[in-house]
């Protein structure tokens, strides 16, 4: 590769400058001093966002009294240890299951579908909906796409769904709907949160409006934010601003994608293929219209109604003792940190996860454990 | 060990992330492969160094000897194949004890019933040209031919032997000293990922795989004994390679990720497959701890030779936050992330 297209790394990228980055840090903090009480504590809900945030190191020019926490925004976090189970069986069954690498290693009621994997099912990693119906084409076996991810994500299955998949094909939906686990949250009793930043890649096909019927009823702002530090950091002062000013409306801060009535079509194929339908959220809640499952017009391609599957056969094991001391709820529900679980960094670690916030690359616990959370750097 | 977490697989099986040249390898090896020999006294760098080869005193000089088993799918890739793999492997791991002129390399292959004579031949005749890039030739060697569905195509061992003035370990690291990397990061991982997934990148993705030996010997003769530790940034990466330093030398680290050359295209396809740089292969790479007196003329020889025409000044050792590494965004600080053997095939 020539010299020449070799460059200097991420400052050069105009929503990665690190002199703007520090101009947003101190306006932050001189915003948050303005509110005159600590801390002042908002959420985010969504995994890339706190990916960003470690990645970029921003927590290290985040204001002190500034508390941002991440919320439910991890669809492998949050998918429910029976909807694992059905993987498992599956897989151990000889059906071949497609996934998002992030869920091979959640661990089920017994196993992961990677220790199903290691002992002999067969487990594809797939980037995409996309290239789990094309190894359904290539092959005679019955494929099953173990779907999991936001609305965001559903949209891809769905026009995978609406694509004339192969018949070999068949989706088990883990899909999630995020604004009733907003509304979850914002009820919880002792609920610290004073403003939500919405995820921006959601709001592309939803539209920033979704969020005006939440500020009504609840009265705290919502900003809708990109995933490059300065959207961040940008979208965190818009917040806090809000915050000051007693005024509680939703802020659109990443126009550059996201328009008040979102992706029109994405949500048309959405709600042709989905359903909401409540379920319990891993470690969080029961949440009513936070699943998304498939609707009977698509039975054909919709592996709960193509097999039976009896999860029960696993349960010749009791779980982990470890798991009842896990605290992964309270922290996807923003009432605890991974530093007040006695089993982070030790019993639990990415290698031998105990919650699911220690799999996914975008678990809190993952996250925290990987780039040291708060660190003193 | 709880008794239920006993029954858990990754306790009781071997499995990808344990070849994946992270943590879990290392605790492996440890509990397992390494047990009895440990204690063994040497003369010189043993197994319970855990570095890239080991090194024997004979007499004033130093006998140095590696070995390494290369798989690689596919076996022909952009940039290289296996048998060029396994040649610049080997003769890398040897440069990184500090012996840039090996003796000879032995050389055995396994392969799969039904493998292509002329996929043989291609790879016969890559090992040749690298060898010569090297200056090295193979001694001796061992073929076997395993039955169909034994083995995966082809598995080629190399084993190298060099004598040195000087051993450099990977444990010589002092706080002060700073950290050079030869050239851009991540080629290597990306371009067999691309290619293996088909993922349709439209843009000219080369394996770095090459012998850089030669490179090494240019920048330790400019500057005799000022260099104090060395590692290949292979399985693992970048940031396997500086947690195993940082780890064994008792320094801690911190790189500034704006100094770190990597191409545009290799930051946008790991971008894309959220992947990070710091953890995909290198195979024609190398970070170098230095006294910081020597910087200046390290680099100056490093950039001096085609092979290190990138070679940038990327970090320094401190004294504190021992065995971690931290990475300095230009925006924010963070510690650097080590592989773990995330669900991704194997790539060299």
């Amino acid at each position: 590769m020539p010299e020449a297209v070799l460059t200097e790394g991420a400052s050069e990228l105009r929503f990665r400058d690190p002199a703007k980055a520090k101009a947003l840090s101190a306006a932050l903090g001189r915003v948050v001093g303005e509110i005159g009480r600590v801390p002042v504590s908002v959420m985010h809900v969504c995994g890339s966002h706190e990916q960003s945030i470690a990645k970029f190191g921003l927590r290290t020019i985040l204001p002190r009294d500034l508390n941002v926490i991440m919320g439910p925004g991890c669809p492998v976090c949050v998918t429910d240890v029976p909807e694992v189970d059905e993987a498992v069986v599956l897989a151990q069954d000889g059906v071949r299951i497609a996934t998002y690498g992030d869920m091979l290693k959640v661990p089920g009621s017994v196993r992961s579908l990677a220790d199903a994997q290691a002992e002999g099912a067969t487990v594809d990693v797939v980037y995409s909906a996309a290239q789990a119906a094309e190894l359904a084409r290539d092959t005679t076996e019955d494929v099953v796409f173990f779907a999991s991810g936001f609305e965001t994500t559903a949209v891809a299955t769905a026009a995978v769904v609406l694509g004339d998949p192969p018949p070999n094909f068949s989706v088990l939906s883990a899909h999630k709907y995020i604004p009733p686990v907003m509304e979850i949250v914002a009820e919880m009793p002792g609920t610290k949160v004073e403003g939500f930043l919405a995820a921006g890649h959601a709001a592309t096909i939803t539209g920033s409006a979704i969020f005006e019927r939440f500020v009504a009823r609840h009265k705290i702002p919502v900003v809708v934010a990109g995933f490059e530090p300065l959207d961040i950091l940008g979208g965190l002062v818009k917040l806090v601003e809000l915050v000051r000013d007693g005024t509680p409306r939703v802020e659109n801060m990443y126009p550059r994608c996201v328009t008040p009535e979102g992706n029109k079509n994405a949500q048309a194929q959405l709600w042709r293929v989905f359903r909401t339908v409540g379920g319990h959220w891993r470690g969080i809640a029961h949440v009513p219209n936070g699943n998304l499952r498939l609707r009977d017009e698509f039975a054909r391609v919709d592996t709960r109604r193509r097999y039976r599957i009896d999860v029960r056969r696993l349960w010749t094991h009791a779980p982990s003792a470890l798991t009842q001391v896990c605290i992964c709820g309270n922290i996807m529900a923003g009432i605890a940190s991974p530093r007040d679980c006695p089993l982070f960094g030790k019993e639990c670690v990415p290698d031998n996860p105990v919650g699911a916030c220690m799999v996914s690359s975008e678990g809190t616990c993952k996250i925290w454990h990987q780039y040291g959370g708060h660190p003193d750097l | 060990m709880t008794a239920t977490s006993s029954i858990r697989t990754s306790e009781t099986l071997v499995t990808l992330r344990h070849g994946a040249g992270g943590r879990a390898m290392r605790q492996l090896i440890g509990e397992t492969l390494a047990a009895g020999f440990l204690q063994t006294p040497v003369d010189g760098i043993g197994l319970a160094a855990m570095d890239d080869g080991a090194a024997l005193r004979i007499g004033e000089r130093w006998l140095v000897v590696t070995t390494d088993s290369h798989v690689v799918h596919p076996i022909f890739f952009p940039g290289g194949d296996i048998g060029r793999l396994a040649v610049a492997g080997t003769v890398n791991d040897l440069a990184m004890m500090g012996a840039t002129e090996p003796l000879g390399l032995t050389c055995a292959i396994i392969m799969e019933e039904g493998f292509r004579r002329s996929d043989l031949e291609r790879i016969q005749r890559s090992m040749q040209g690298t060898c010569r890039e090297a200056g090295v030739t193979i001694l001796t060697g061992d073929t076997k031919v395993m039955g169909r569905g034994e083995l995966d195509g082809i598995v080629i061992n190399t084993t190298g032997v060099a004598l040195a003035d000087a051993v450099i370990p990977d444990a010589g690291l002092r706080p002060g000293d700073r950290i050079l990397l030869t050239g851009s990061i991540g080629d290597h991982g990306i371009a067999l990922m691309v290619k293996r997934h088909s993922l349709a990148i439209d843009a000219a993705l080369e394996s770095d795989v090459t012998p850089i030996n030669g490179l090494i010997r240019a920048a330790l003769a400019a500057a005799p004994g000022t260099v104090t530790a060395m590692k290949d940034p292979t399985r693992g990466g970048v940031s396997s390679a500086l947690h195993e330093m940082a780890e064994k030398s008792g320094v801690g680290i911190v790189v500034h990720e704006p100094r770190v050359p990597i191409s545009p295209v290799v930051r946008s396809a790991a971008e894309m497959l959220g992947l990070d740089p710091f953890q995909i292969a290198n195979e024609g790479k190398a970070l170098l701890g230095v006294r910081p007196e020597a910087v200046g003329a390290v680099l100056d020889a490093l950039r001096a030779h085609p092979l290190g025409i990138a070679a940038a000044e990327v970090g320094e050792c401190i004294a504190d936050h021992v065995g971690r590494v931290i990475l300095d965004t230009g925006i924010g600080r963070r510690l650097l992330v080590e592989a773990e053997g995330e669900p991704l095939p194997r790539i060299c």
